[in-house]
């Protein structure tokens, strides 16, 4: 099924791969349900996760899902690492990979990184975020929830909102609903919107009414505060005004319809607590899910043939 | 000690030449040019049977990184790559360590250039100290050193005031000023184009006004001023038509492009190759066919290499933070070939963008195949195929994004100022 040792982003997923993922979720799922939360098909395997960058729930999300595997994982901190003496990323990878590891999980500010180590380095790579190209495990956790609530993608009307510009989980997520044939809208100011956008196949909002109306999923992204002090925002109470997503406009959707937020959240930017905590948000359940997917994801490259 | 070259298509757009001639160069000068098999005795004879023979090429447009980035490129090693590309005259731009803006740099270079260089070296000085855009430099004294030209290349002159007055002052020394075009501001943090192929490899575009708003600005001072304003590497279509709507008016303005903005769009970086980073980015389809047709209509008035020679590990790595630059020298020729297989430009102008033209704006003698003129001389196999192989360079940097790349025509030999080097 995949051929690939690497997940490098969603775009270059075929539906099919797409949803062998998901399956292969499904069954990790009822793993995590159970009382003894562990399966033994990566024993003697080592994950490295390899972050530059700040992040709670991805790193303890693919943590907890190579434990669950019975795989050994070591967290490698930046801060403490030569990195800080100068060396190179091509040298601490290169260093990782004759450590013994079998899988490198990366995170990086820089596009293209994952790539780049893909070509210098035999073991399996995994795309865990890159600047804003793609964060393809949160598009896949994502779909699994929107699945799991929804029982299909196809068909489905999907509003995400937020950043677009900046935001590699867009940019995985627009990938991914396509391919399964979701029709997707991206919600936010003309300044957070990428040139060309429109060629992915989405439909382009400038006002969160319209482009909310009638969806079946709601995915509000984190805006990133930095933006106001770069000039794409006057304020970010003027973006709350303009774009957070209220109780008040959530009635514009389906009645049906689920809320999602890759996290971390802030609450009176992009989303109100009335939301985010409300009967319609499933944001905790993406979190549970993301270890489901990601244990998928390590255990189906294990078994792809060098 | 005399040499003949015989048996070529001796092609000089200067002299108006194209057909079967034979030349004769006494020392370092080229002494008499006669029809076929008509030239006279000499010491030694060069059978040019199945190439053309023209001027040896100008560049207006070359780091050769010395003083200060030996490990990128020397004098020595950029001098050759030029020769081995059809070069034999280079113009250094002045971001080199320390910035040549003084003449203590300029004689540097010059004598430099005299022991060690393989081709005639021209600096080129900044325009303003530590090309910060802030103090114009000595145009006089650095005119007297050996500059030809001035121009803080790898950064533009952000203040319009300062850009007015080397505008201005440089009418003095009748001298090209040469701009690197581009709002900082607007390309703030980007590594390639922006558009659709950005947004997919979610890296940071520079948008193609960040080139054009300058572009602009500067015609507009090169109007009030009169001074020479000469707009390097030209990557899009707007500034095309700007400088197009310029000539027309009568402004006093000449332009380049390099290779990689007639060969390659951005659609090529998906791969995330590095060797595809320069400034300005690689643009799209639109502009690719808007410079070519600017160099058909001759908006822009020559092809130079930007040759930015650099070191493996500086591009071996993540995009972000690669450098940008393209060793351009040794295919230069060949990429500009391609525009006479496509129609584009014929064979005459094609050299006289690449000889006679930058020598025209730079003023040197050089770029003619004139009686007493330096023997600076190409000759080369138009028909011969090959496969660039950048471990092959001469120069320093091999961060070519022509790696693999099947073309034709071969430098077979140059002969700089009399002396003559064979490659094959």
């Amino acid at each position: 099924m995949f051929k690939s040792k690497d997940l490098l982003g969603i775009k270059d997923l075929t539906p099919k791969e797409i949803n062998f993922i998901l399956d292969t979720a499904s069954g990790f799922k009822d793993v995590l349900a159970r009382d003894i939360k562990k399966v033994p098909p990566l024993r003697g395997k080592t994950v490295v996760n390899l972050f530059f960058e700040p992040s709670t729930r991805t790193r303890t999300s693919f943590t907890l899902a190579g434990k669950r595997l019975s795989a050994d994982v070591v967290n490698f901190s930046v801060n403490t690492s030569s990195v800080v003496k100068g060396e190179t990323l091509k040298d601490t990878a290169l260093t990782i990979q004759s450590l013994g590891a079998d899988f490198i999980v990366i995170r990086h500010a820089s596009s293209g990184v994952p790539h780049f180590l893909s070509k210098i380095l035999n073991i399996s790579i995994i795309n865990a975020g890159d600047g804003a190209n793609e964060h393809p495990t949160q598009a896949l956790l994502d779909l699994f929830t929107i699945r799991s609530h929804k029982k299909k993608i196809n068909g489905l009307t999907v509003a995400i909102i937020g950043d677009i510009a900046h935001s590699r989980v867009a940019k995985s997520n627009i990938y991914g609903l396509t391919k399964l044939g979701a029709k997707v809208r991206v919600i936010c100011p003309p300044t957070l919107m990428p040139a060309g956008i429109d060629k992915l196949g989405v439909d382009v909002f400038h006002s969160i009414e319209q482009g909310i109306k009638n969806a079946d999923v709601i995915m509000t992204l984190r805006l990133q505060l930095e933006r106001q002090v770069k000039g794409f925002l006057p304020s970010l109470e003027e973006y709350f005004k303009l774009y957070g997503l209220t109780a008040e406009r959530l009635k514009l959707a389906r009645d049906n319809a689920i809320v999602m937020h890759p996290g971390p959240m802030n609450r009176g930017v992009e989303i109100d607590s009335e939301v985010a905590d409300g009967p319609q948000s499933v944001i905790l359940e993406q979190v549970t899910n993301g270890i489901a997917v990601r244990m998928a994801v390590l255990y189906i490259l294990a078994g792809v043939r060098r | 000690m005399k040499t003949l070259i015989k048996n070529g298509r001796v092609i000089d757009p200067s002299l108006n030449i194209d057909g079967y001639k034979e030349i004769l160069i006494e020392g370092s000068k080229i002494k008499s040019l006669h029809p076929k098999n008509k030239g006279p005795k000499s010491d030694r004879v060069i059978d040019a049977s199945g190439c053309i023979v023209i001027p040896g090429l100008v560049d207006m447009h070359t780091h050769l990184r010395e003083p200060g980035f030996e490990y990128k490129e020397t004098i020595k090693t950029g001098t050759l790559s030029a020769l081995k590309g059809g070069f034999t005259s280079v113009c250094c731009m002045p971001n080199t360590n320390p910035i040549n803006d003084s003449i203590t740099v300029t004689e540097y270079i010059i004598e430099k250039a005299l022991k060690e260089g393989a081709c005639t070296v021209y600096p080129i000085g900044a325009i303003t100290k530590g090309q910060n855009g802030e103090a114009l430099t000595e145009l006089e004294a650095l005119i007297k050193a050996g500059c030809i030209a001035f121009s803080d290349d790898g950064k533009p002159v952000i203040n319009s005031l300062i850009m007015r007055r080397a505008l201005e002052y440089s009418k003095i020394f009748d001298v090209p000023v040469i701009s690197h075009c581009e709002d900082l501001k607007l390309s703030e943090g980007g590594v390639m184009n922006e558009g659709f192929v950005s947004t997919i490899l979610g890296l940071k575009g520079i948008p193609k006004a960040a080139e054009e708003v300058m572009v602009a600005r500067d015609l507009a001072l090169c109007e009030l001023t009169g001074g020479r304003l000469h707009i390097a590497h030209v990557s899009t279509e707007g500034s095309v038509k700007l400088i197009k709507e310029a000539k027309a008016r009568g402004v006093n303005v000449t332009s380049e492009t390099c290779p990689h903005y007639f060969c390659l769009t951005d659609e090529s970086l998906k791969s995330y190759n590095t060797n595809l980073k320069v400034n300005p980015p690689l643009r799209t389809e639109k502009d690719v066919k808007a410079i070519k047709q600017g160099l058909k209509d001759g908006t822009i008035d020559i092809i130079a290499t930007d040759h930015a020679p650099h070191h493996f590990d500086d591009k071996n790595k993540e995009f972000d933070t690669a450098v940008f630059g393209i060793s351009g020298l040794e295919t230069a020729f060949a990429l500009g070939l391609q525009l006479v297989e496509q129609g584009v430009l014929n064979l005459k102008q094609l050299i006289t963008k690449m000889s006679i033209t930058p020598a025209k704006i730079m003023r040197i003698k050089k770029g003619t195949l004139a009686v007493n003129a330096d023997a600076d001389i190409a000759i080369i196999d138009l028909n011969k195929k090959f496969v660039v192989d950048s471990s092959k360079f001469l120069s320093k940097g091999k961060n070519t994004p022509f790696d693999g790349f099947h073309l034709k025509g071969t430098v077979e030999k140059t002969i700089s100022v009399g002396k003559i080097h064979e490659w094959t």
